[in-house]
């Protein structure tokens, strides 16, 4: 406790500062011209207060702004909307000033009151927020999640450039939350007038502005020339085709007519692409904050007995599963992927032994296997690692039986508690926001391991959960103190192998020749695939 | 005729109500609850009640298809759950062109098919003949996606003749056409070869030759017409077969039709855009048999409709 109290006095005193490493802006970046993205899939909504995919993520976070963002490229958090903000010494009180003079798209300037708006927005039950529950440290967000309350009672409009924020409980990711695009503040008068089509009519203080959408065609994002940071952003427009085949978009990068396909190089195309160096130059590699793994029920016989989950996380061979994907991962040792802060460095995980696995299952009293099932969903290449697993299990005795299944009816499995195995590919774990407490509560904790919750080993230690509660209790969310208590946290998780944890995506970007910016910008962890407010054209 | 009429009406009407009740029960008994995918990963449970409810999906399967079918009969298709907008919007943005893609498909199918259906028949038996076959047979069953890439891949790709995918002017639209095409034309090679066979046996076709007639005249004022009629009739069926066959070629070049809203929907248990894309499909496949039906009596005077 003496080390909780130290820390949060320390971020008190220094908010400002520790934050202060801001992008220091491309001395080559040139300002206009226009670039094209593509993806498969139509972009369904770009309401913040909605949108959850992968596609459209990136594209409400240049539409929008919340009260924090981060430093382009990296996972350190940066004041957003809000000029500076002040933690109480307790870590229950935030209090935000605002910029002045930030502009809608609409022109009228953002107040206090915009930020209470959207908040009150997010958290209601009519808006169906799939973020909602993001909030539920905010004082009053069970009377309104509940229907009790029109306002969340926990954010107060102190002046018009003021926002004072209490929560009902000290919470580490708060100032994460605040940067997620749940967060984003939007104005009144324009969700007012379009209603449930605000997400085909978005008005944000973002680097871009919709200009045009075509349903099941293009969406044109254009330069706000009022835009609040100085400089920012240099291309002129944006735009995204979509309904395009990854194979195609390729061909068409390939022709000049694409600069980045934004559903990444096809699987069958990747070795291709790498092997020519005229192509594979353009390639930008990095991290990502992914791990897919294989969950084992804990409630269902016989993966309830700890040595059979650790005889499994031993015969699993990760390597032959990379490869299975080209080589598009590196194998993972832990519930974290490489890139989170709290990753816990040098820790060797679950080796691959079949012996030693074959040993385990004799010591669980199962020397002659046993038979169980594998839930998969049914798109490439997911069956083909399921059977990759089947192969591998089949090698100390046990029987797997897939179920490839759509991806609707693998989490309806998983959620009930019904699959004793689910392999996570297409339905994996990407962090929300880049901190270590997102891995923990919604798919190793106890509050995701109820009925319908992501949780599917339905693995629930309290004396785990309590050390989690621990640590989400400082207030630094970067402080070494707490990055250390996730660690431990994490590996008490492996001690208990609820999980095979099985690789760790990397992202690999593929753009056009004309594009400019740094590498890091193509590989931002939080703008998938590439930050559009800071990339540029050099012709 | 009116009477006629009437009672095909009243048969695609109770068809529609049968397909919409058996699309609605399938969904409802789907082992995956749309409610999960609106409420996302991190929603806690009082979320997910808060949107059951709203949606109405607490209530029992009959209670539900009752107000789904109350709005479809008022022209309310409902709000998709995850993209919040109007299904008719969203239909009707992309309706249109599936239907000009559907048009050139049977454009298409036909125009391939049906000449070298004619060729086949006039050279019966010969090495054209059994080549033209073997090729149909092929063409049927290549898979659209192979088919839809190779063309891209020669003329867009290699010779440029056409643009790689998506949509907008005539040269847009020719390579997805000609994939639809290519398989249906198949169908009508094979069928109008059988078909013509038969005719060209017929008696007053050798009466045509035997006053003189050239052979092309005899062919096409004699033989064409009565050959054609059967193949009347499989373009309204086709109209379904399209509907289907209609979301891969929609992806391989980007068109932005139906069938794309279609598989997204179906991905992430989008009930109202489903049922939405079905009642339009099954309204076109069942109009098309309707219009099939009454075009035939017109070319064919044999026929009349009771």
């Amino acid at each position: 406790m003496k080390n909780l109290l130290l820390s949060t006095t320390l971020l008190a005193a220094t908010a400002l500062p520790g934050f202060a490493q801001d992008y220091t802006p491309d001395p080559n970046a040139k300002s206009g011209g226009e670039i094209t993205i593509t993806y498969k899939d139509d972009v369904a909504t770009l309401d913040p207060a909605i949108g959850y995919d992968w596609q459209n993520w990136s594209m409400i976070k240049s539409l929008f702004d919340g009260l924090m963002d981060y430093v382009p490229g990296t996972t350190e958090l940066r004041p957003g909307l809000a000029e500076s903000y002040d933690i109480s010494e307790d870590g229950i009180v935030f209090t935000f000033t605002l910029r002045e003079g930030v502009k809608f798209h609409n022109g009228r300037e953002m107040t206090a009151e915009d930020v209470k708006y959207s908040l009150d927005r997010v958290t209601t039950p009519a808006t169906q927020s799939p973020g909602a529950g993001f909030f539920a440290s905010i004082a009053g967000f069970d009377a309104i999640s509940a229907g009790e309350a029109d306002t969340l009672s926990g954010v107060e409009v102190v002046d018009p450039m003021t926002v004072k924020i209490t929560l009902s409980r000290p919470d580490a990711t708060f100032l994460h939350v605040m940067a997620l695009n749940f967060a984003s503040i939007v104005p009144k008068e324009a969700v007012d007038e379009h209603g449930t089509d605000f997400g085909k009519h978005p008005v944000g203080t973002g680097a871009f502005k919709l200009d045009e959408w075509t349903i099941g065609q293009r969406l044109v994002f254009a330069k706000n020339e009022d835009f609040w940071r100085e400089g920012i952003p240099y291309l002129d427009a944006v735009t995204f085709e979509v309904g395009q085949e990854p194979i195609v978009a390729l061909l068409r990068l390939q022709q000049g007519e694409v600069d980045v396909p934004g559903d990444g190089i096809p699987p069958a195309k990747f070795q291709e692409v790498m092997g020519d160096p005229a192509q594979a130059e353009r390639v930008v590699e990095g991290g990502q904050l992914h791990t897919g793994y294989i969950t084992l029920n804990v409630g269902i016989e016989p993966l309830d007995k700890l040595p059979v989950r650790e005889a499994i996380n031993m015969a699993i061979n990760k390597e032959r599963i990379t490869q299975i994907i080209n080589g598009r991962a590196v194998p993972a040792t832990q519930p974290l992927p490489p890139s989170m802060p709290g990753y816990t460095e040098g820790f060797e995980g679950f080796a691959f032994d079949v012996e030693a696995a074959k040993a385990k299952l004799a010591e669980a009293g199962l020397a002659d296997g046993f038979t169980t099932e594998l839930y998969v969903m049914n798109t490439d290449p997911n069956p083909r690692i399921a059977q990759a697993i089947q192969q591998d299990l089949k090698a100390i005795g046990v029987n797997v039986e897939i179920r490839s299944l759509a991806q609707a009816n693998v989490i309806e499995a998983g959620g009930a508690g019904a699959a004793p195995m689910i392999w996570s590919g297409g339905m994996a774990w990407i962090a929300d926001f880049p901190d270590p407490s997102n891995f923990y509560g919604p798919i190793l904790g106890c509050a995701g391991a109820g009925d319908g919750g992501w949780n599917w080993s339905k693995f629930c230690d309290e004396s785990i959960d309590a050390m989690a509660v621990e640590a989400d209790s400082m207030t630094d969310p970067a402080a070494p103190e707490r990055l250390q208590m996730w660690s431990d946290t994490y590996m008490k998780v492996m001690e208990q192998a609820p999980w095979v944890p099985v690789f760790n995506e990397q992202r690999y970007t593929m753009k056009s020749e004309r594009m400019g910016g740094d590498d890091s910008l193509y590989v931002d962890p939080v703008s998938i695939p590439v930050n559009y407010d800071y990339v540029y054209v050099t012709e | 005729m009116a009477g006629y009429l009437f009672r095909r009406l009243v048969q695609s009407a109770l068809i529609l109500l049968g397909v919409s009740f058996i699309t609605f029960v399938l969904l409802y008994v789907l082992p995956a609850d749309p409610v999960r995918q609106i409420a996302g990963r991190s929603a806690t449970a009082q979320t997910v009640e808060n949107i059951r409810q709203q949606l109405g999906l607490d209530q029992p399967m009959l209670v539900q298809y009752w107000r789904y079918l109350s709005g479809l009969v008022q022209g309310d298709m409902g709000r998709s759950y995850l993209q919040k907008t109007e299904v008719s919007t969203l239909i009707a943005a992309r309706l249109p062109a599936s239907l000009l893609l559907m048009a050139g498909g049977i454009g298409c199918e036909l125009m391939i098919g049906l000449t070298l259906g004619i060729v086949a028949a006039v050279f019966r038996g010969r090495p054209l003949d059994q080549g033209l076959m073997v090729t149909s047979f092929v063409a049927v069953s290549a898979p659209q996606f192979v088919v839809g890439l190779l063309l891209l891949y020669v003329f867009a790709v290699q010779l440029g003749w056409f643009p790689i995918g998506g949509y907008g002017t005539a040269s847009h639209l020719v390579l997805p056409a000609v994939t639809l095409g290519i398989m249906g034309s198949g169908w009508y090679s094979r069928m109008m070869r059988s078909s013509m066979v038969e005719v060209l046996r017929q008696d007053y076709i050798r009466t045509a030759r035997a006053k003189g007639l050239t052979r092309a005249r005899v062919l096409i004022h004699h033989a064409l017409p009565n050959a054609i009629l059967p193949i009347i009739a499989m373009i309204g069926i086709d109209i379904g077969i399209f509907m289907g066959g209609i979301v891969v070629v929609e992806s391989v070049f980007g068109w932005p039709g139906i069938g794309q809203l279609a598989w997204q929907a179906i991905q992430r248990v989008d009930i109202p855009i489903i049922m939405g894309v079905t009642m339009v499909s099954a309204s076109a496949i069942v109009l098309g048999n309707l219009l099939a039906d009454f075009v035939t009596p017109m070319i064919d005077p044999r026929i009349k409709l009771r």
